[in-house]
């Protein structure tokens, strides 16, 4: 017989540093537990028959309890709860205290998702994508009401308070996809605030950073840089009147003035920074200045990044060149 | 115990003897009950209004457990899921838990069990009743009228500034109850302290009258705190006022401390008077004192003390410094030690007793082993490098579940069959008891320990869906569920039939000591007939049986039994 009972997961599973450590006191504490209770009721059962009432008029025998009893049923359960204690604070501060070459990443809690900043600056919501084997800091605060950062592959949780940050810490020992939970009552779809964490190996986390998000937080980065540099006087959103609207701008064909076609890719976008007149589109003036000698390679990998970021966003509002 | 009148020729209405009649039929109009100041009439009451929270409680309860059948939340919206649970926990602990056994049981037995006629203060034990309820129709007023969502547990900020649910009027109805705790309290202490009947000294008294004095205590200390917190919620919610919410330059920390500063004694609210009802029932039925009576005595106060000091190993992952988590840790390990020893003497009390299998005595055993299971998934949770990973998990939804229905109710319940004859002069079915006693049992633990399993493998508690794989476990828990509501339904078809169906009860009918078991059944309005004096302590069934023989031996010389 197939019983859906053989099926019942009764473990989550181990894919962090300290989740063999909190599984093993577990079940210290729960062979412990069931030893007192079976012992317990044991006791309980024989002496319920073993006295059991044999003709109505019965009582009971008097009985003193002796004191050396009593205190020695005092004590030995307290040195026992005592010796868990110790076991048990120590699996706590091993798991407090982060070790000095974690790397940090940001978890923002909000009414009802997880945000994360990557140390790279990479963002993500709900799913998070982290490398297996690295000891990893999560630096977590919540915008808004109480929530609580909870990974039960890790055996790690943690309250995301408003108006402080709290910390937490991991390493991943297995590559996989374990669930996020928010822990802590948050409201009406605290149940749906849930995500992934997705544990790789490190090379391909560092091509998921590359190709993923190659950039979002530097897109965002290079869009504060297109405003103070005032490259959004010209390159607006709303008139190409005095310069090209750069919305869907990279991959694309790009017609120049004197009748050739080019593709816009990195090499183009980052020529015509530096050195705008080189290549103008057609139907424009040469009027914009050069920034040569003016931004850092990592300004301009920003700036193109933005670019590039205008691309996906474009879809549909942007087909009005 | 001696006293000038009691004897089993007063214990009969109709009898020759009889000048005095017994509180129940002392006046049937409504007012000779709204108005009463007889203890025993005001427990009537308290059993009453708790009978319908239960009750109440109980069909939200069924309403979670239907919705976590099926892993999508199908039956109803989160909004309503939210509000199922803050509802069920609400009641069950404000206005059922806290309460129930203080007040049905402590009011209608204290007195009797020190031999005074009634509590201290009659007219204010009546105000507790009406206060009682009148913080219920608040805290119903709230859930009918727009509901309420932020769990029992109040968290700010969400409850101070986030939800859009009826906050204030629900804290009001619970800061106004609290007061009725309060009066209850306080009268018991007076009671026990001043109206003690001569000879009754302090280790005469039945340990359920410890148990409620230690009670008292916590109520007194504690219950100011958690109304001076919800007053502070919804100053904020109100007026900003900048305590807990960090928007306007508080500390929501703050109000977790202040918070479970009341409401893990409030556990012990709950459970000891649970307790004392076991100590009574263990020694009535297995006819022999408790052992280590002073010890259990004892380890009740010494539960209310230290009750005060390990409110912080429900913060264990608030951001609480993990210096002050270590320091809870050790004293909840510490308070964990007299539970252990209440545990030890009432197995041990079975030792060379006569122990029968009547309905009470099965509620007993089963508290015990629910009690185990409870207490040690107690100090589990109190061990700080396990409770991280299950801190707000189902783990800690079963765990308290094993403490507050499985102590506690069940308590209230073996409470309820066992004192039952001398509540309404009546017996209940025996059979029908003890089917629902053992209903009550299975379907518990049908519901209740597959939490623990749902907890360990990650499930947060409070939510209205979950994924796939845990499905099992969940339905498991909800049949569970559906045996434990019909052994609920039970009692309150046979209990109220009994009430004019049953068999008459005699005074004594279980063969127990205590005072309250030489009083009428049901006792006369003023209790006992004369004065009582009080030459033994509670417990002493040698006693009883020097007694027995003495009254066989002037009912046959035909003398009343002046011992």
């Amino acid at each position: 017989m197939n019983l859906p009972l053989a099926n019942i997961p009764l473990m989550p599973e181990q894919a962090s540093t300290i989740s063999k450590d909190v599984d093993l006191l577990y079940y210290a504490l729960l062979g412990l537990s069931a030893f007192a209770t079976v012992a317990i009721v044991a006791v309980l059962i024989f002496l319920l028959v073993r006295y059991r009432r044999r003709h109505e008029d019965e009582v009971g025998h008097k009985e003193t309890a002796p004191e050396w009893l009593e205190i020695a049923w005092t004590i030995v359960p307290g040195i026992i709860f005592l010796g868990l204690f110790f076991w048990g604070a120590k699996v706590y501060f091993d798991n407090y205290r982060i070790p000095a070459d974690a790397e940090r990443y940001y978890v923002v809690g909000k009414q009802w998702m997880w945000k994360y900043q990557h140390p790279s600056g990479n963002r993500e919501i709900n799913d998070l994508h982290v490398p297996v084997g690295r000891p990893i800091e999560l630096v977590i605060t919540s915008e808004d009401v109480i929530h609580s950062f909870y990974v039960p592959a890790f055996r790690v949780k943690r309250d995301a308070v408003p108006g402080k940050y709290t910390t937490a810490w991991f390493e991943a020992t297995k590559v996989g996809t374990y669930d996020i939970f928010c822990a802590e009552y948050c409201g009406a779809e605290h149940s749906l605030m849930i995500g992934k964490i997705h544990v790789m190996e490190s090379a391909d986390y560092e091509q998921w950073l590359e190709g993923k998000g190659g950039g979002r937080a530097l897109a965002a980065t290079g869009a504060a840089l297109f405003e103070e540099k005032a490259c959004s006087t010209c390159h607006r959103q709303d008139t190409s009147a005095r310069a090209p609207i750069l919305n869907g701008l990279y991959g694309s064909e790009v017609a120049l003035l004197g009748g050739d076609r080019i593709t816009a890719d990195d090499n183009y976008i980052r020529e015509s920074i530096l050195d705008p007149t080189e290549k103008v589109v057609s139907g424009y003036q040469p009027i914009m200045p050069t920034y040569k000698g003016q931004l850092t390679e990592e300004e301009i990998l920003e700036l193109m990044s933005y670019i590039k970021s205008l691309e996906s966003v474009a879809d549909g509002a942007q087909g009005t060149r | 115990m001696t006293s000038t009148t009691i004897g089993d020729s007063h214990a009969h209405e109709g009898d020759g003897h009889h000048e005095h009649a017994d509180y129940l039929s002392d006046g049937y109009g409504l007012k000779s009950w709204l108005l009463t100041t007889d203890h025993k009439r005001i427990a009537v009451l308290y059993l009453i209004s708790a009978t319908g929270f239960f009750l109440l409680g109980s069909i939200f309860a069924a309403l979670i457990r239907l919705e976590l059948a099926t892993p999508q939340g199908d039956l109803v919206q989160p909004d309503m899921y939210n509000r199922l649970f803050t509802i069920h926990g609400v009641i069950m602990v404000f206005l059922f838990l806290i309460p129930t056994i203080p007040g049905v049981f402590g009011n209608f037995l204290i007195p009797l069990m020190i031999g005074a006629k009634d509590l201290a203060f009659p007219r204010l034990n009546l105000a507790s009743w009406y206060v009682y309820n009148v913080g219920a129709i608040c805290v119903l007023l709230a859930v009918f009228q727009g509901g309420l969502d932020t769990g029992w547990t109040f968290y700010v900020p969400f409850s101070s500034s986030y939800s859009a649910t009826n906050v204030v009027l629900a804290a009001v109805g619970i800061f106004i109850a609290g007061f009725a705790s309060i009066m209850t309290g306080l009268n018991f202490m007076v009671t026990i302290h001043r109206l003690r009947a001569p000879g009754m000294t302090w280790f005469r008294m039945p340990l359920f009258v410890w148990s409620h004095y230690a009670t008292s205590i916590i109520i007194l200390l504690g219950t100011p705190v958690v109304a001076i917190t919800l007053l502070l919620v919804g100053a904020e919610r109100l007026l900003h006022l900048g305590i807990f919410d960090p928007a306007y330059g508080g500390d929501p920390i703050l109000f977790q401390h202040l918070f479970w500063f009341y409401s893990h004694p409030a556990v012990y609210i709950m459970v000891l008077p649970a307790m004392g009802i076991q100590s009574e029932i263990i020694a009535a039925f297995a006819r022999k004192r408790i052992f280590g009576y002073k010890f259990v005595a004892y380890s009740s106060m010494a539960i209310a003390v230290l009750g005060f000091l390990v409110w912080g190993h429900h913060m264990y992952t608030s951001s609480q410094s993990p210096y002050a988590g270590i320091v809870f840790s050790l004293l909840t390990m510490l308070v964990a030690v007299p539970s252990a020893v209440k545990t030890f003497n009432w197995t041990a009390t079975l030792y060379r007793g006569s122990v029968s299998f009547d309905t009470p005595m099965l509620y007993a055993m089963a508290f015990m082993g629910l009690f185990l299971v409870g207490g040690m998934t107690g100090v589990m949770l109190g061990t700080l490098g396990f409770d991280v990973h299950v801190h707000d998990t189902y783990f800690v939804v079963a765990h308290f579940h094993y403490v507050m229905v499985g102590v506690t109710v069940t308590a209230f319940m073996g409470g309820l069959h066992y004192w039952w004859p001398k509540i309404f002069g009546r017996m209940y079915p025996e059979f029908w008891a003890k089917l629902s006693a053992m209903l009550i049992f299975a379907g518990f633990n049908l519901t209740f320990f597959p939490q623990f399993l749902l907890g360990y493998l990650g499930m947060p508690r409070r939510y209205h869906a979950y994924p796939d794989e845990w499905q099992v476990l969940n339905v498991l828990s909800s049949a569970g569920a559906s045996i434990l509501g019909f052994g609920f339904i039970l009692p309150a078809f046979y209990l109220t039939w009994s009430l004019t169906k049953g068999e008459k009860a005699p005074a004594n009918p279980w063969g127990a000591t205590g005072l309250e078991w030489k009083a009428a059944s049901p006792p006369i309005t003023h209790n006992f007939e004369g004065d009582v004096v009080v030459t033994h302590e509670a417990y002493d069934y040698e006693a009883l049986v020097r007694e027995r023989d003495a009254a066989r031996t002037t009912t046959q010389s035909e003398e009343k039994p002046v011992v």
